[in-house]
């Protein structure tokens, strides 16, 4: 091996050459992640300071009226992030009772056969863009309400948040059917040998072990739906406010930055930096229900 | 001492399991009948408004005048560009990280840093390409500076899938290679590539086809709304069919709601065929694997 | 003179994670052999052959002390090129693994990664391996077939003509037949003992009736320690452990 001729060990040479300097392409092609990370930090942040050195942090984060674009500016973001929160919560109520119980359905009840049609349908619902949602929302499911609720103007949070719902059904009903179908059957055999019927199997024992599985779901579809920009741009309005009627229109963290996105603030001024202000705020509070979501997944998971 | 076990009486339970049953039919009806009242209310409001002239003509004032071409060439430009740029990076990434990286910190925080970027909500991304790509590269509102940032939002969910693909290549086959004596790149490329090639491939496709979907990024980039040409290069200036949708939507006249189902349902259309492509190479693929 | 010692092995250990795997082996495989490594499940003999062609160096966690000298040079040493030792010493594993690829390409793989690029030289090689492995008759009219279509017994053969393609001096099999048919094992069988006049053989089997039909020399392994090592007729008939004694009269396994 080590005494081989001089053509080999020419040979053996330029392979070295090629194979070290392939794996640092693919080592930069990964590292290409980390340099995202550090460029939205960056971007974010460095815009952000440039804001906050007009814009008070504590009233940035603690005053109550959002009105940079009329005199007098006020920026307090509070009611762009109640507008997010609000058409959160109407989303998941929509996405966490129905997706549970498309997934206990898929998971406990069908057939196999049946299954196998409707896991595919659940699935467009995931793929279809969230301007077509915003569409439906504003053409259909507005008017559609306005009937039960006269009162209701045009934009409005519900339309939006109920829409929203039906978007993130699939993540829900995927990830927990997902977690359900890994609890093992032995545990659901147990159960039935004992006489217990098909709902109190699901309900008591397959979901409680598939819970972390289940629960993450959920923080992963209130994620999505905070970060959910068309919906809301197009169906919940532009009025930032403070407001516990989903009737009225609000405005959310994304729907503000469309809006500032799609106007004429001048590049630099300070209203163009609330897109980073908000930006960063819109940021922070995904990356901390995401990282809830792991730290819940990982302190429940058990491996069978 | 004799207690009486209370006990719910089993016609209760029946009922009770009945009644659960039902709930979650009831829900798999909502979420089946809201998408079928979704796609019948876009065909029905955008028909009419499909034709030739719909799809070669530029927005106008006039919704009779009015169509997406620009959009459509705009969407082709920065999905093709995207993908270009998006698929060997991320299929390079999943290779060092499956084949090459070893098991060490920075490993650990690479893997754990691509699973983060996975949850970062899609006008994020917008607004690191507005910073980033428009100003500091000074790249301007362009095609490129579009895709650069579709880029790095679809490169996470790219990389898993990849990874996958990879990881579904049997152990076997690697050490066959090596037992030749075969170098780390030639057992990637001889025998991982190849197998993982058709999952890495449907993976990529299935992420384009939700780029061409999103609007978020591109509106906080700035792509322009109200675009009356073709491009012709990466540096020009671009809207993308979400857009025009979107702009459509927005406009007063109940007119343009027709144009904008119509909009809807080329995108639907386009989308249609490319998860179709995707889902024709997964399939025709599975059957050779073992 | 160590002419007619072909794999000396000295001192080695090998750990697996805090797991001492193997235990100072000392041992010297002859040429132009069939040596049968024998052994209770979890003695150590896969990662006894594994560590003459050193595939154990792909398991994360592992580490190895000791030498092995083949033709007097230590493959542990720091200039060793393994991509050259592999190509020395071929090996065929518990289950056949050809590549998902066509018969010839399997075959041509070892060569192409080695540098022959000539397409006549390729189907020379190719052929003349088959040819050695007993399976050309069987596919030569179908070399563009995907290697998968084959039988167990004949994808065993075409991992054996894989590895003979590359010109190696050693041949390593795990419990090759394992997965094999009676017929199919008897093919390979023979094929081994053909083998040998060119090759030096080693075999790692589970089936003491194999061993004694197939081997010249026997090796015993216990929990990770050498127990007995010489010709395969005087360690069945004469063995000089009683655990090896206890081991072939079936008293464990």
């Amino acid at each position: 091996m080590n005494t081989s001729n001089s053509a080999t060990k020419a040979r053996r040479q330029t392979q070295r050459t090629r194979e070290y300097i392939i794996e640092k392409l693919l080592f930069a092609s990964a590292i290409v992640s980390v340099f995202t990370t550090l460029a939205i930090l960056g971007v974010l942040l460095f815009e952000a300071i440039g804001f906050f050195g007009q814009v008070s942090i504590v009233e940035f984060f603690t005053a109550t009226q959002w009105t940079p674009l009329f005199a007098p500016q006020h920026f307090g973001v509070l009611p762009l992030v109640w507008g997010t929160i609000l058409v959160t919560i109407i989303a998941l109520a929509v996405a966490v009772p129905i997706g549970l119980g498309s997934a206990i359905f898929l998971s406990e009840y069908a057939p196999d056969r049946l299954r196998r049609v409707v896991k595919p349908l659940l699935e467009i619902l995931a793929g279809v863009p969230t301007v077509v949602y915003g569409y439906f929302a504003l053409t259909f499911v507005t008017p559609l309400l306005q009937n039960f609720f006269p009162q209701m103007i045009v934009f409005n949070a519900l339309s939006a948040g109920l829409v929203m719902g039906v978007m993130i059904i699939p993540m829900v009903s995927s990830l927990s059917e997902d977690a359900m179908l890994a609890v093992p059957q032995s545990f659901r055999e147990g159960a039935y040998a004992l006489g217990a019927r098909k709902h109190e199997v699901a309900l008591k024992i397959v979901v409680p072990s598939a819970l972390s599985g289940i629960v993450a779901s959920f923080i992963l579809a209130i994620s999505r739906a905070i970060g959910e920009t068309m919906i809301v741009s197009i169906a919940a309005g532009s009025t930032p406010k403070l407001t516990l009627n989903p009737l009225e229109s609000i405005q959310t963290m994304t729907g503000y930055i469309t809006q500032i996105s799609l106007g004429e603030a001048p590049f630099g001024s300070l209203e163009y930096k609330t897109i980073f202000s908000v930006g960063v705020t819109l940021f922070l509070m995904t990356l901390v229900v995401n990282l809830i979501g792991q730290w819940v997944a990982k302190r429940y998971w058990r491996r069978y | 001492m004799v207690t009486k076990p209370s006990r719910k009486r089993d016609t209760s339970r029946k009922i009770e399991g009945g009644m659960f049953y039902a709930l979650c039919l009831v829900g798999i009806l909502i979420s089946l009948v809201s998408l079928a009242t979704l796609l019948f209310d876009a065909f029905q409001d955008g028909l009419p408004w499909l034709d030739v002239q719909f799809l070669t003509s530029f927005p106008s004032r006039f919704p009779g005048q009015a169509g997406i071409l620009a959009a459509l060439f705009g969407s082709i430009w920065v999905v093709g560009l995207t993908a270009i740029l998006s698929f060997p990076i991320g299929v390079g990434a999943a290779l060092y990280l499956e084949e090459y990286a070893p098991q060490n910190w920075l490993t650990s925080f690479i893997r754990l840093n691509i699973a983060n970027l996975a949850g970062v909500p899609s006008i994020v991304y917008g607004i690191l390409g507005l910073g980033l790509f428009v100003e500091a590269l000074a790249l301007g509102r362009s095609i490129l500076a579009g895709a650069l940032t579709m880029t790095l939002l679809i490169l996470p969910v790219i990389i898993i899938t990849s990874q996958e693909a990879i990881r579904s290549v049997p152990r076997a086959y690697r050490e066959g290679a090596y037992a030749l004596g075969a170098t780390r790149w030639q057992v990637t490329r001889g025998i991982v590539l190849p197998q993982a090639f058709p999952g890495m491939l449907t993976g990529t496709i299935l992420s384009l086809s939700r780029a061409i979907g999103e609007a978020a990024p591109m509106i906080a980039i700035a792509a322009l709304v109200y675009v009356r040409f073709v491009p012709t290069g990466p540096l020009d200036r671009f809207t993308v069919m979400p857009i025009q949708i979107f702009n459509w939507v927005n406009l007063p006249q109940s007119e343009f709601r027709g144009l904008a189902a119509a909009g809807i349902i080329v995108l639907l259309v386009v989308l249609l065929g490319m998860n179709s492509i995707a889902i024709f190479i997964r399939n025709r693929y599975q059957k050779r694997a073992r | 003179m160590v002419n007619d010692i072909k794999i000396d092995v000295r001192g080695l250990n090998v750990w697996f994670g805090g797991n001492h795997v193997l235990k100072n082996i000392e041992i010297g495989i002859k040429p132009n052999a069939v040596t049968a490594v024998m052994g209770p499940s979890g003695c150590g003999k896969t990662t006894f052959i594994r560590a003459i062609n050193k595939l154990n160096d792909l398991i994360e966690g592992s580490r190895t002390t000791g030498e092995i000298y083949i033709d007097g040079e230590n493959i542990y040493s720091k200039e060793t090129d393994i991509f050259e030792l592999r190509r020395r010493v071929g090996m065929v594993f518990q289950k056949p693994n050809p590549f998902p690829k066509s018969i010839f390409d399997n075959v041509a793989f070892g060569p192409r990664i080695h540098g022959v690029e000539s397409e006549e030289e390729l189907q020379e090689i190719v052929e003349r391996s088959l040819k050695e492995a007993a399976l050309w008759d069987e596919v030569s009219e179908r070399l563009k077939d995907s290697a998968l279509d084959l039988s167990g017994g004949q994808q065993q053969r075409l991992v054996i003509a894989r590895a003979l393609a590359v010109n190696p001096e050693i041949i390593l099999l795990d419990e090759p037949c394992s997965a094999l048919d009676p017929a199919a094992t008897a093919k390979i069988e023979a094929l081994m003992r053909k083998l040998v006049e060119k090759y030096t053989v080693v075999i790692v089997t589970h089936n003491m009736q194999q061993a004694a039909r197939v081997s010249d020399f026997t090796v015993f392994l216990y929990l990770g320690e050498l127990v007995e090592y010489g010709t395969t007729k005087r360690v069945f008939e004469n063995p000089k452990s009683k655990l090896t004694e206890k081991y072939i009269t079936g008293e464990f396994g």
